[in-house]
């Protein structure tokens, strides 16, 4: 089934918020929510979404949503399903949304325990590729070469050392019933693959690039341009794993430029041609294990 | 009906009676067993709760409070490091006022590693806002399992509740305990209700933040609620005399202190054998009393002051240490004896750390070096030794 | 059904709630103060593609009546609408002081 934008839902979740204008963060967890109606029950870590949304008497969810600790986005949204069922309420959706600190970093060990558990909730990892809520420092989903506020690009090392963790496969690798990749510079894409966890029974994964203006270094105008440069360039990719299989959404006949999509990026801008060299090699690398490995599906 | 229990099992088998819905419980010694016979009911089907495995301590008060949101009655246990490692959702849990109950095996604390008694676990994290109860026995255990979820979850105090037993010396020692019948049990204690949840209908948001004007206000009430658990407390006991006919005494409990004039001031599973002493040298003429503490939070201040205020002088003893100052205990009653303006002196011993044996002749000692006078701080056996 | 202002604005002591449990979607404050630029819709050219509103990272714009028409209470001023217009119907104006 799949979704049409302008049967969307017009209630409005997430309102009022104190997010930065441009944030991609916000609009992730806005759209989701819209698919995910009034009965989503929505647990956020201590991070950008939550201090935006959740400063009392502002509070800015039209749903019932809560703060968890910051480790504990996955074993929180385990305890809100499970004592929601126990009160015999059934037609609600456990969701989680946490940025990519506090999913591939500190609240990995959680995420895993409850896709181990087979718990009945829907994770959704925004990806803005550092800790922007505390002032941009590097995380385990900073990708290499980025300059962030502890990875400086200085003269003898040009921001971030290592790659983007692979947290996608990570999370496949459980043998999770659904995971799949997304931006929010595809929300149709997006929104589909929100509507389809929401229908599917056990732990659900999705992960969606949501640029930071701010952290990126990008115009707020330019957040939607930004998300959807990352995956024409290739240096993001739009899959799902059901079923023991990936399957790659959209395969581009060919890529845009990697070197636009960095070099309109502030994090970016120290990056030598070398550098961008080794920024394209593994991307090769990657679509190449991508094509021969998973399933295509346009 | 009387059963053979050990301490875990007892307040297992209290756990049982209360009815938890989602239970979540990651394993430590001496914790184990409680988790264990928990698992062993919800399979049985015993217990109609939701046994969840969590990954770690943190997880398992994550889960907790995460389901305590959800407007369930919840259990967790832990010990040592697992209750250190959860520390940042002690504050959360009472913060957020979800009435979790935990049973915490106090264990010495690393390093070194040690997996005996002491209960610098628990004290190290008096101050996160919980109530805490130190029980003495197996029956107290189980009692304490069922009265800690009346009084945390009174609608005036709403405050989570954090039971100790002394490590392996209580949570594995073996005794007859009364386990009460389920119906009265469920005549004891009420069904969880609560407006601090979710609610599909009327929406809420939970766990929010709060800048500084409001931030104080919500803590002053967090306060103002855990003194509350005070009357709480005397209201559940009286409630469960009256059904199951066992008495308790509130925030502490005296032994011969009436007329004494040294008296012993400690807590769990000690207090037996500090009682014992107190007969053998009230037989030898001396007059000497014994308090146990039975609720570090809140406080017994008053209860303290009132029961040592005719002494010449107060001892403390405790399998604790601030170090660089002295006992947790210690300073806390100390505090009471200043507020009550009780200027007899007051003298601290530490003792059992790692699990270390306190025996006959420590005790003994602590109540002539009391009577005599002695250091502020004394580390009780190591005389010989330093 | 969204967030919205709410009448009462300051909580002392006996309004603040017992625990942090409160009705979801209270707003106090709008943001409209943020912008240095707002979006203005040409109603002429709009065709009411929900391309906007889809994209608004604030939930703002909504449509009527198959036009697309902007929250300036909650507005940050983004920019965003006007780049995922494909028509060109949004365009971003200074904020007059």
């Amino acid at each position: 089934m799949s979704v049409d934008v302008r049967k969307l839902d017009t209630n409005e979740y997430f309102y009022g918020h104190k997010a930065c204008a441009g944030c991609g963060g916000s609009l992730a967890v806005r759209a989701a929510l819209k698919v995910l109606g009034e009965r989503a029950v929505a647990v956020l870590p201590a991070g950008c979404m939550s201090a935006v949304g959740f400063n009392f008497p502002q509070l800015c969810f039209a749903n019932n949503a809560i703060i968890s600790m910051f480790a504990g986005t996955a074993s929180m949204l385990t305890g809100v399903e499970a004592g929601l069922r126990r009160r015999g309420i059934t037609d609600f959706h456990a969701v989680g949304f946490a940025g990519d600190g506090g999913t591939a970093d500190i609240g990995i060990q959680a995420l895993s325990g409850a896709i181990d558990r087979g718990d009945d909730i829907l994770y959704i990892c925004y990806d803005n590729e550092a800790y922007m809520n505390t002032g941009i420092q590097k995380s385990g989903l900073t990708p290499f070469g980025a300059k962030t506020t502890t990875t400086p690009a200085g003269a003898n090392i040009h921001g971030n050392l290592r790659p983007k963790k692979n947290l996608f496969e990570i999370v496949a690798a459980h043998d999770i019933p659904y995971a799949a990749t997304a931006t929010v510079g595809y929300l149709p894409d997006f929104l589909n693959k929100v509507e389809k966890a929401s229908h599917i029974k056990g732990t659900r994964f999705i992960h969606v690039i949501a640029p930071c203006p701010t952290g990126w270094g990008i115009p707020v105008s330019d957040t939607v341009e930004a998300a959807r440069e990352i995956a024409d360039c290739g240096l993001w990719y739009l899959a799902e794993y059901e079923n023991g299989e990936f399957t790659l959404n959209r395969d581009p006949k060919q890529f845009t430029s990697v070197e636009a999509y960095l070099k309109r990026q502030a994090r970016f801008k120290h990056l030598t041609d070398d550098d961008i060299r080794v920024i394209i090699d593994s991307r090769d690398k990657k679509w190449a294990k991508i094509r021969q490995n998973w399933k295509t599906k346009e | 009906m009387k059963q053979y229990l050990s301490g875990d099992e007892a307040f297992a088998a209290g756990i049982r009676l209360a009815r938890p819905e989602v239970i979540s419980a990651y394993p430590i010694t001496p914790q184990t067993i409680v988790v264990e016979r928990l698992s062993d009911m919800v399979e049985d089907g015993s217990l109609d709760a939701e046994f969840i495995h969590v990954e770690s301590e943190h997880s398992a008060l994550s889960c907790a409070i995460g389901a305590s949101a959800a407007g369930v009655r919840t259990f967790t246990a832990t010990s040592s490091q697992g209750l250190l490692y959860m520390a940042e959702g002690l504050v959360y849990a009472s913060g957020g006022r979800f009435p979790i109950v935990m049973m915490n095996a106090n264990r010495s604390t690393a390093l070194p590693w040690n997996i005996y008694g002491d209960q610098r676990d628990s004290l190290a994290l008096l101050d996160t806002g919980w109530i805490q109860a130190y029980a003495q026995d197996a029956q107290e255990a189980l009692d304490l399992a069922l009265m800690s979820y009346y009084i945390a979850e009174k609608e005036d105090v709403s405050t989570p509740f954090m039971v100790n037993l002394d490590g392996f010396i209580l949570t594995h020692t073996y005794e007859e305990v009364d386990v009460p019948e389920q119906a009265d049990a469920d005549a004891f204690l009420p069904r969880y209700e609560t407006e601090n949840c979710f609610d599909l209908e009327h929406p809420k948001n939970m766990a929010f933040s709060a800048g500084p004007d409001t931030n104080y206000i919500f803590k002053y009430k967090e306060h103002a609620a855990l003194l509350r658990a005070v009357p709480a407390i005397y209201e559940a006991e009286a409630r469960f005399a009256k059904i199951f006919g066992r008495r308790y005494t509130g925030l502490i409990e005296t032994y011969r202190t009436e007329d004494a004039d040294q008296i012993l001031i400690t807590l769990g599973t000690i207090a037996g054998l500090s009682r014992e002493i107190a007969d053998e040298l009230r037989a030898q003429g001396k007059k000497v009393g014994v308090v146990r503490i039975r609720y570090m939070r809140p406080f017994p201040t008053q209860e303290i002051a009132d029961a040592v205020k005719g002494a010449k002088a107060v001892a403390v003893l405790e399998k604790d240490i601030s170090f660089g100052a002295a006992g947790t205990v210690f300073t806390n009653v100390t505090s009471a004896l200043q507020a009550a303006g009780i200027g007899i002196p007051a003298y601290n011993f530490i003792g059992g750390l790692g699990g270390r044996n306190i025996s006959h002749k420590d005790i003994e000692q602590i109540f002539a070096l009391t009577e005599r006078g002695t250091e502020r701080v004394t580390f009780i056996g190591l005389e010989g030794e330093r | 059904m969204r967030p919205y202002l709410r009448e009462k604005t300051s909580f002392g002591f006996a309004d603040v709630p017992e625990a942090t449990c409160y009705e979801a979607g209270y707003l106090v404050t709008k943001n409209a103060g943020w912008r240095s630029i707002r979006p203005v819709i040409d109603a002429q050219r709009c065709v009411g593609c929900y391309q906007c509103y889809l994209y608004c990272p604030d939930g703002v714009i909504r449509i009527e009546d198959g036009k697309a028409v902007v929250d300036l209470d909650f507005c940050k001023g983004c920019g965003i609408c006007q780049k995922t217009c494909r028509i060109g119907a949004i365009e971003m104006e200074a904020e007059r002081k």
